[in-house]
C-alpha cells in the first residue's frame, strides 16, 4: 500500500505555511542573495532582514567573529530601509509564491508604529516580525525587548496600526523570557518567535581588543540551541499563540526538536552561512521523520514531548 | 577593458586532486569542479567547507590561485587557525563542499603596462590574473613585485618567471631580492611607464600602494580581505569603509575595489 505524503503545513494565526521551515531574519538578506543556490519557491516562508524607517549604515568593522560552534556578530542593522525595500527589494519577493515576513525595528514606538502602517499599506507582505531584540544598537530593540511593560507597549502599537498577522521575535537577554512572552500575547501578538541571539563577546588576547568593533555581539549557531530549546518549551507551555523556535539549528534533527518542544515553526538563521541548502534539507528531513514515525501531519508532532 | 564581472555562482562538490605542502605553511589545494573553472575570473573567491565540523562552523574563503584546462581550479593557502589546519589533512580523492565562484573580480586592461604588488599571501589571486593576462599576451608589459617576510615565504617566483613576467623580489630579512618592503621596488622608473596596478596583501602594504597609485595618478585595482561569515552579500558582516562614508559588502561589491574608493585607515 503506497502512504500518502504527510502534510507539513502550519498555521500561524492567520498565516498559512506549506512547511515549517522559515529563514531567519539578518541571514538571508532580502531572499535574492541565494536565489541561485535555493529553490525559494519550497520554504515554508522567508523572514527578511530587520527593516527601519530610514536606511541604517550598521556599525563599523569588523563585526563578526566566529567562537567555538557560533557566530558573533554585531551588524547593528544595516538595511536599506523601508521605502527602499518596497521600491527595489519587494517586487523579485512578490514573485515568489511563499510568504514574506518582514521583520520591523524602531527606535521609539512611533517609528514601529509607521513601519506597521507602510507596510501594511503595500502588496506582498504577508506578516510583520516585530524585532524588539536587537542586542546591537543603542535605541529601540532590545530596549524594548526585555521590559514586559515597553514589549506589550510595541506589540499594541503595531497590532493597532498593521492589518497584517503580527509575530513578536523575543529576546534571551532577559531574566523570565515567560513574563514577556504572556504580555505580547495579551497585548495581541499573534505569534512569538524565540530566540533572538544572546550577548556575548570576544577578546584578542595578543592585542588586549575586542575581537568586535562594537565590543558585545549577539551569539547564534549551535552553540545557543540548548538555551533557545528550553526557552522554546518553556513558552510554549506557558502562552496560547503559536511559537516559533529559533536558535542553532542546522539540521532536520534539530528543527524536530523545536517541534517537539512545541514551536509550530521554525527558523533556519545561521546555518544558511554554513550550508546554503540547509532549509531545503531541513524540509526534506522533516518529511522523512514524519513517515518514519507515522505521523500523518507535522501539527502532530508540535509540543508531542514525552515527559 | 575587461569587466570584473560576477559569474554565476554554485554550491557544488569538488574532488581533492592534490593538496600539497608548498613552503612554510603554506599549501596548494588543487581540486576538480569543472562548473567554478569554466565561469571563474581573476580575483573572485570561493567559499569552502573544510568539514562536516561545527567547530569550526562556518566556511572559509579562499581567492582562486588558477585555473587549468577549464576543469581544475587551485587554491594557494596559509595554516592560520583551526579551519586552515583541517583543510591540509585532506587527501587526493577527498570532496569538498564548495561555494563560488563569488564576488566581483579584477578589471583588466590588456593593452597597457601591468604592475603586481604582491604581499605574502597576497600573489595567491595576482597569479590567477597574470595567467589570464599572459594567456591572453596582447605584448604589453606585465611585471611583477613581490614581497615576503623571507625567501622561504616568497611564493611563486619561477612559475611567474616561466610565465615571461619580469619579476622583481624583496623580503624583510633581505635572504632573496632586496632587503626591505615590497613597496620600496616601487621605483620612479616603474611608475614613469604609467602601468595599471593590482595589488594584493597586508593591509599596511594596500594602503601605502594606494597612496603611491593616487599620488602618480596611476590607475590602481586592490583586492581586500576581511573576516566573512556568508560571502553571498547576506550577513554584512564583511563591510569596508568606502571614501564616501557607505560601508560596503567586501564579499560581494568586492573583494577588488579600485583603490581610490577605499577609506583607507
Amino acid at each position: 500500500m503506497k502512504k500518502t505524503r504527510p502534510d507539513l503545513s502550519v498555521r500561524i494565526g492567520l498565516l498559512r505555511l506549506q512547511n515549517p521551515v522559515l529563514t531567519a531574519s539578518g541571514t538571508f538578506g532580502y531572499g535574492q542573495e541565494y536565489a541561485g543556490l535555493v529553490d525559494l519557491n519550497r520554504l515554508g516562508g522567508i523572514i527578511v532582514k530587520g527593516l527601519s524607517l530610514q536606511p541604517r549604515p550598521g556599525n563599523m568593522p569588523p563585526r563578526t567573529v566566529e567562537t567555538p560552534c557560533g557566530l558573533l556578530n554585531a551588524i547593528g542593522l544595516q538595511n536599506v530601509g523601508v521605502e527602499n525595500f518596497i521600491a527595489d527589494k519587494l517586487p523579485f519577493l512578490r514573485n515568489l509564491s511563499i510568504p514574506v515576513i518582514v521583520n520591523i525595528l524602531g527606535q521609539d514606538i512611533k517609528e514601529y508604529r509607521k513601519l506597521a502602517e507602510r507596510l501594511s499599506s503595500v502588496e506582498g507582505i504577508a506578516a510583520l516580525e516585530v524585532n524588539i531584540s536587537c542586542p546591537n544598537v543603542k535605541a529601540g530593540g532590545v530596549v524594548f525587548g526585555t521590559d514586559y511593560k515597553a514589549a506589550a507597549r510595541v506589540t499594541r502599537a503595531v497590532r493597532a496600526a498593521a492589518e497584517l498577522p503580527i509575530i513578536v521575535k523575543l529576546s534571551p537577554n532577559v531574566t523570565d523570557i515567560v513574563n514577556i512572552a504572556r504580555a505580547v500575547e495579551e497585548a495581541g501578538a499573534d505569534a512569538v518567535s524565540l530566540i533572538n541571539t544572546l550577548t556575548g563577546m570576544a577578546i584578542d588576547v595578543e592585542t588586549r581588543r575586542p575581537k568586535l568593533h562594537n565590543v558585545t555581539g549577539g551569539l547564534s549557531g549551535p552553540a545557543i540551541k540548548p538555551v533557545a530549546l528550553r526557552m522554546v518549551w518553556q513558552v510554549a507551555g506557558a502562552v496560547k499563540i503559536p511559537v516559533i523556535g529559533c536558535g542553532g539549528i542546522m539540521t532536520a534533527a534539530d528543527a524536530l526538536e523545536f517541534l517537539i518542544a512545541g514551536a509550530c515553526a521554525v527558523q533556519v538563521g545561521t546555518a544558511n552561512f554554513v550550508n546554503p541548502r540547509a532549509t531545503m534539507e531541513i524540509i526534506s528531513g522533516i518529511e522523512e521523520y514524519l513517515v518514519r514515525h507515522n505521523f500523518k501531519d507535522v501539527k502532530s508532532l508540535v509540543g508531542s514531548l514525552i515527559l | 577593458m575587461v569587466r570584473g564581472a560576477r559569474s554565476k555562482m554554485d554550491q557544488v562538490t569538488a574532488t581533492v586532486l592534490e593538496n600539497r605542502f608548498v613552503a612554510s605553511s603554506v599549501y596548494r589545494l588543487r581540486i576538480e569542479a569543472p562548473a567554478i573553472a569554466r565561469v571563474v575570473r581573476p580575483g573572485q573567491f570561493l567559499m569552502l567547507r573544510v568539514g562536516q565540523t561545527l567547530d569550526p562552523l562556518l566556511r572559509r574563503p579562499f581567492s582562486i590561485h588558477a585555473v587549468h584546462d577549464s576543469r581544475t581550479v587551485d587554491i594557494l593557502y596559509r595554516v592560520v587557525g583551526k579551519g586552515t589546519n583541517l583543510l591540509t589533512a585532506i587527501k587526493k580523492g577527498g570532496k569538498l563542499d564548495i561555494v563560488g565562484p563569488l564576488g566581483r573580480g579584477f578589471s583588466w586592461r590588456e593593452d597597457l603596462p601591468s604592475l603586481f604588488v604582491a604581499g605574502g599571501m597576497g600573489i595567491a589571486p595576482l597569479f590567477f590574473l597574470a595567467q589570464i593576462i599572459t594567456q591572453n599576451g596582447t605584448g604589453a608589459k606585465t611585471s611583477v613585485l613581490i614581497g615576503a617576510r623571507n625567501k622561504i615565504e616568497l611564493l611563486c617566483v619561477k612559475e611567474l618567471k616561466a610565465m615571461g613576467l619580469q619579476v622583481e623580489a624583496a623580503t624583510e630579512d633581505g635572504s632573496a631580492g632586496k632587503r626591505g618592503l615590497v613597496t620600496d621596488l616601487l621605483t620612479r622608473k616603474i611608475i614613469t611607464s604609467r602601468p595599471v596596478l593590482y595589488t594584493c596583501g597586508p593591509y599596511p602594504m594596500l594602503r601605502a600602494v594606494a597612496h603611491l597609485a593616487r599620488e602618480h595618478g596611476l590607475s590602481c585595482q586592490v583586492s581586500l580581505e576581511s573576516f566573512m561569515a556568508c560571502g553571498l552579500g547576506a550577513c554584512l558582516g564583511c563591510v569596508a569603509e568606502m571614501r564616501n562614508g557607505d560601508l560596503v559588502r567586501v564579499c560581494k561589491e568586492g573583494p577588488v575595489f579600485d583603490a581610490y574608493e577605499v577609506a583607507w585607515k
